[in-house]
């Protein structure tokens, strides 16, 4: 039997804002959705995946969404990295498929973000005043230091170190906007120009409003199965070719290199498994949380050597047309980013890769690469995908 | 021996970090004007923020006083913030100083002009006393 891990499903619940779902509901619509999409009865499915982080403790964490699914699992996993989870999933479903520790998985993701908390995620603060915070997070809990700030960190190392310029930043976040005009779905839709992210207002220095992600609500689902099984549903097969995953550390005291990820061991893993090359990667799913982090994954991934990305930005590879084109569903920057983004990098991977990318479909697109970033460049997870196996 | 301005306040509106019995030495001493940082007695290995191993052989650390002096290594200007006490000091810029000792510490340098504080320059800890047992590290131009 051919157990070669594939994708067969796929499924986005309602997004930008969804004030009719909570986050259990986006990750039941997002799981319903996959199921038709796969074609697939859900009884069939054995193995389950889920984060949780949409809704707090114990209300859409792996266990309790098992339940509420009525999904009796032989293999379940909660594996939690922040928005990078979905491809450390990947990397876990496609060993566990090839092992036989089950044979058909499903992933869910969900969140009410926008419709719960508004949009104060970036700079809201993570704790209260006269609050004692536990953990190594207390050592910056007295600082008044933000989500954006955590990135802009990274940025400013950047920028002194190789010289990458805010344009050069803005280029990313212009070219993801074009690929979101494409979107009907997509928050931010009306076209923008260099000048308009220097010009929108800073938030942590040197991050403009234009250079962090939107926040929205949001889901997604996607189903793993082997190969054989593929054969007879609804949707080509996508497959899996390789998948690595890597921690540098979670709190952002503790980042060692503010100009590289842990993308830089991940990556060389991903792609020696996958037997492709970077020239064979036709799409580019990155995590652009802020347009620094897509820069930094670039670079670490090995598509440009280290301190070369700004540059390469501005001459427009990543834009539509482009050598590579970057985040085709518009990105959290102006689409979707209910706040574990990771999820969504594969599943607009799987639409390229079956060629149902409408609009925004890039021409013969073979071979797609997800990146998640979770935490604050903290934990990277790449996902390779093909529509031919490896 | 390195000991630095402690500034009295008298009431304290941000968060603070939660003790426990490894840390609780290291806020202690930053109350009394000193910075700690851990060496391992093993291979050498120095290491912030505390923990209850070296992380680069699982030995026991041991307590290191840090001069107290650093350069900053990166950096970035807050310009927006939701919680009160914060917003009050918009805009400040928060940092990662790198000790001369070796370690990276994370700190903040409210009331410092945001327009003078550029990556390499020369920076020296002082506290606020948050609480009795609780001193804050913070950074001011200088050493």
């Amino acid at each position: 039997m051919d157990r070669t891990p594939v994708i067969v499903g796929i499924g986005l619940s309602d997004y930008p804002k969804a004030p009719h779902l909570n986050g259990v509901q986006h990750h039941v619509l997002a799981a319903r959705r996959a199921i038709a999409d796969a074609g697939i009865e859900k009884s069939e499915i054995d193995g389950y995946v889920n984060a949780g982080g949409g809704g707090g403790m114990m209300v859409d964490d792996a266990v309790t969404m098992a339940e509420y699914l009525g999904i009796r699992h032989k293999y379940i996993d909660g594996t939690m990295t922040g928005g990078s989870s979905f491809e450390f999933h990947v990397q876990h479903l496609a060993a566990a498929i090839r092992d036989g520790l089950c044979d058909t998985a499903l992933v869910t993701y969900g969140s009410d973000q926008l419709t719960r908390m508004g949009r104060s995620l970036g700079t809201g603060g993570m704790h209260r005043g006269q609050q004692r915070v536990a953990g190594p997070s207390g050592y910056e809990a007295p600082y008044g230091n933000s989500l954006v700030g955590s990135y802009a960190l990274h940025a400013k190392r950047h920028m002194h170190e190789f010289g990458t310029t805010s344009e050069q930043l803005a280029e990313i976040a212009v070219g993801v906007r074009e690929f979101a005009s494409l979107n009907p779905n997509a928050i931010y839709r009306d076209p923008i120009t260099v000048d308009d992210v220097l010009a929108s207002r800073m938030i942590a220095d040197p991050l403009h409003l234009l250079d962090c992600c939107a926040i929205t609500d949001g889901g997604g689902a996607f189903i793993m199965t082997t190969a054989e099984r593929a054969k007879d549903l609804a949707q080509p097969p996508v497959y899996v070719l390789g998948a690595a995953g890597g921690q540098t550390h979670w709190n952002v005291s503790q980042q060692t290199d503010f100009t590289s990820s842990a993308g830089a061991q991940a990556g060389p893993i991903a792609f020696e498994r996958a037997g492709v090359t970077h020239d064979d990667v036709d799409l580019l799913m990155f995590y652009d949380s802020f347009t620094i982090t897509c820069l930094i994954l670039l670079e670490s991934l090995g598509f440009v050597p280290k301190g070369e990305g700004g540059p390469f930005v501005a001459e427009g590879h990543l834009k539509r047309g482009g050598k590579w084109p970057l985040n085709t569903d518009g990105g959290g920057l102006s689409s979707c980013h209910p706040g574990m983004r990771g999820i969504f990098l594969i599943l607009e991977a799987v639409r390229q890769l079956r060629g149902q990318g409408g609009e925004a479909q890039v021409p013969d697109c073979e071979v797609a690469i997800a990146a998640g970033s979770g935490g604050w460049l903290s934990c990277i997870g790449v996902a390779i995908l093909g529509r031919e196996r490896a | 021996m390195s000991v630095h301005e402690v500034i009295e306040v008298e009431e304290w509106a941000k968060p603070l970090p939660g003790l426990d019995n490894v840390n609780e030495e290291y806020w202690k001493a930053a109350r009394e004007g000193r910075l700690l940082i851990q060496e391992c007695p093993q291979c050498g290995h120095r290491q912030w923020y505390p923990r209850a191993l070296c992380t680069a052989c699982a030995a026991d650390p041991e307590w290191l006083e840090a001069s107290g002096r650093g350069t900053i290594h990166t950096f970035t200007v807050i310009r927006q913030q939701g919680i009160p006490a914060f917003k009050a000091e918009l805009p400040y810029a928060v940092v990662m100083v790198e000790l001369e000792e070796g370690p990276r510490v994370f700190g903040s340098m409210p009331g410092v002009d945001v327009d003078a504080i550029e990556i390499g320059m020369p920076v020296e800890v002082y506290f606020v006393a948050a609480a009795d047992d609780t001193g804050v590290p913070y950074w001011r131009p200088g050493g």
